[in-house]
């Protein structure tokens, strides 16, 4: 295969995924897809479930067969090489532990397979259990460990023979909130020490925000946007990222050339619409809102009633209906300086600055 | 604390009570209820005690015993070469009819547990539907089958493999064909069991890992499916100790099992006392083998509870 990839180092190669396509019956769980990952990069799939996105990292491991398309590492063409030859890493969403083994034996087993001496093994074993902080653990039996304890192993036993390519399905999804919040940071800070490419599934979008270099949001089998974890927040390209990622409601603007209009009042914008005509939506998340008096200049600004109030801990939210039957809502940080919300029923103005509007077409981008 | 509000001034044992409201109660009907519950075993306790338990008891006195009163004379006759010699074929048979029945039945086994649901499904009542016949019935099929002028001589002459026909039957050999045949199901169906409950991602972890498919099946899948193995050659073998009809038709008389020296002491010289030993031995044999696999492996591993 002559990839247009950059060339293999030691500690990482890049991924190469082209044309990749894979039907169950009638059902098209991946359709065309194409993805260059760099050497060294976090890039995480993001979708909701029976995207396509296990399917994908799946193909990748060499569990399953693509109907057609081409994988490759590095400069090497993987697509028909068995999962035990690719030498990847792995860690499986319920960690796949082999219950029969100690920790040490499950961390250990890449290296027997590998035929690295009795004295090595355990070296290595114990080195990498300490970094996952797990130096005192080797002798336990997997089923005495926590949640979380069991992560770590698991992450052990997918490093601990030096993969250029880390496969991630779902690491965390069964740990609690906040032991998920600490995974995180360590999954990353692990990954900055050692360097791999890594490939991380997740269908939680905060998740995939927090810890990739890119992160490639998939539906139905295709990729609906790939780019910065800020890019897809801040700049979406179809009104399903805007919803998938982010909480976001839409107002209906019709788009006239270079203006947009809402219920016949231009808005200000921060850039032209990128979809000339047309249907299209604004995006408005609640962060992005704030209480206003008057219009100013650079700021659009909406009059409707107030409906209803959450409390989120952190922050407040505010349920607004506009006129013509639209909600949107507004986020006020939890800070002693805010003001009071107004209560329902009263009239509210809120403003939106030119600089925060985002327009999305109505389907999602083919 | 609130509680003290509601005691006001009482007693100290008034207080306690406010601290844990309710306690005296939740505990007396936590009570009621397990002895309800241990109420509605006793039926079944009952019916197995009087049907079981009983005649096992009755059988121990009964080797103790002849006209006279205590003796050990029924067991000291045991030790007569015909009762153990009649108990190494016992245990040579039992053991043979168990590593076939795991040479034939661990494959198939896996080959269930891979399959399609619809393929598997095919295949278990392949699996069942002997069981589902009259074992005196199967006996005497393969009676029709090995016979000397029978379907497997004749063919095996056909083909030109053989010149004479085999001794298939009424020897060893027809009685271990026999019985493999009906005790296959028992080893079958805990090793299938077993084999399904392990998850897939066992096996691709292993492969993840670097493990060709025959690497994996061996350090991941064998060992995983050791507590259904085990579980199904304590049924196999304990069942094959006291055998009695496909020997007893298949062995013609020539292959003496434990089973039918009961029998005959039965039968022919109406001795209880010699036949309630025999029952004794067999039955503290049996005990023995359970418990000692127990102790290498873990009671919780041949009751499939792991």
């Amino acid at each position: 295969m002559k990839a247009a990839i950059g060339k293999g180092s030691a500690i990482s190669l890049p991924i190469s995924i082209r044309n990749v396509t894979k039907t169950y019956g009638s059902f098209t769980a991946l359709d065309d897809v194409s993805l260059e990952i760099a050497s060294g990069e976090f890039i995480t799939l993001l979708g909701p479930s029976g995207s396509g996105k296990t399917t994908l990292l799946m193909v990748l491991a060499g569990f399953i067969r693509p109907d057609s398309g081409e994988v490759g590492f590095g400069d090497r063409d993987v697509s028909l090489v068995p999962p035990h030859k690719r030498d990847v890493g792995m860690v499986f969403q319920n960690y796949a532990l082999f219950p029969h083994m100690t920790v040490a034996g499950n961390v250990g087993y890449p290296l027997r397979l590998r035929g690295v001496a009795k004295a090595e093994i355990s070296d290595r074993v114990q080195k990498v259990l300490e970094l996952v902080q797990l130096g005192e653990h080797g002798t336990r039996n997997v089923d005495q460990l926590s949640g979380g304890q069991r992560q770590r192993v698991a992450l052990a036993r997918a490093i601990v023979f030096e993969p250029r390519i880390l496969l991630m399905d779902e690491p965390l999804s069964a740990l609690d909130k906040k032991l998920r919040e600490q995974m995180q940071i360590e999954v990353r800070h692990l990954h900055h020490r050692l360097g791999m490419t890594t490939v991380y599934v997740t269908h939680d979008q905060r998740e995939a925000l927090t810890m990739s270099d890119r992160v490639a949001v998939i539906d139905r089998g295709r990729f609906r946007q790939i780019g910065k974890p800020r890019d897809v927040y801040e700049r979406p390209e179809s009104r399903f990222i805007a919803e998938f990622i982010g909480e976001s409601h839409f107002l209906a603007v019709s788009v006239r050339g270079e203006t947009a209009h809402y219920r016949d009042r231009p808005l200000q914008l921060a850039e032209p619409p990128r979809h000339p005509s047309g249907q299209q939506f604004l995006v408005v998340r609640p962060e992005k809102l704030r209480f206003v008096t008057d219009s100013e200049d650079g700021l659009n600004v909406f009059e409707g009633t107030a409906r209803e109030i959450v409390y989120q801990g952190e922050s407040t939210l505010l349920y607004v209906d506009l006129p013509d039957g639209a909600e949107i809502a507004i986020r006020q940080p939890a800070t002693s300086l805010g003001q009071g919300l107004p209560a329902p029923g009263a009239s509210v103005r809120l403003g939106l600055p030119a600089g925060d509007t985002m327009l999305v077409p109505g389907e999602a981008a083919p | 604390m609130t509680a003290t509000r509601f005691s006001g001034q009482d007693g100290r044992r008034d207080h306690q009570a406010q601290k844990a409201p309710n306690a005296a109660a939740f505990h007396k009907l936590e009570r009621s209820e397990r002895t309800a519950l241990s109420a509605l075993a006793v039926p079944g306790l009952l019916l197995i005690g009087a049907i079981a338990l009983a005649p096992i008891a009755w059988l121990f006195w009964l080797s103790f015993r002849d006209k006279s009163g205590f003796t050990l004379e029924h067991y000291e006759r045991l030790l007569h070469p015909t009762y153990t010699l009649t108990l190494e074929t016992t245990f040579q048979l039992s053991l043979l009819v168990t590593v076939i029945c795991i040479g034939l039945g661990y494959p198939l086994a896996y080959l269930i547990s891979q399959a399609s649901s619809r393929l598997a499904a095919f295949l278990m009542l392949l699996v069942l539907f002997p069981v589902w016949t009259s074992l005196l019935v199967r006996c005497y099929a393969w009676l029709v089958l090995l016979q000397r002028r029978g379907v497997v001589n004749s063919w095996l002459q056909d083909m030109g493999l053989i010149e004479t026909p085999l001794r298939l039957m009424h020897n060893f050999t027809g009685t271990t064909i026999g019985m493999v045949h009906i005790m296959l199901p028992f080893m079958v169906l805990p090793l299938y069991a077993t084999m399904r409950s392990i998850n897939r991602d066992y096996m691709r972890a292993a492969a993840n890992l670097g493990a060709s498919p025959v690497k994996a099946f061996w350090h991941v899948f064998v060992p995983l499916s050791l507590p259904g193995l085990f579980a199904g050659v304590i049924i196999v073998f304990v069942l094959c100790l006291g055998f009695y009809v496909t020997p007893a038709l298949l062995g013609g008389g020539r292959v003496m099992m434990w089973s039918m020296q009961i029998e005959r002491n039965v039968t022919y010289h109406s001795d209880w006392g010699a036949a309630s030993a025999l029952g004794v031995v067999l039955l503290a044999m049996t005990l023995a083998i359970i418990w000692g696999v127990g102790r290498i492996i873990g009671f919780d591993r041949i009751t499939g509870s792991r």
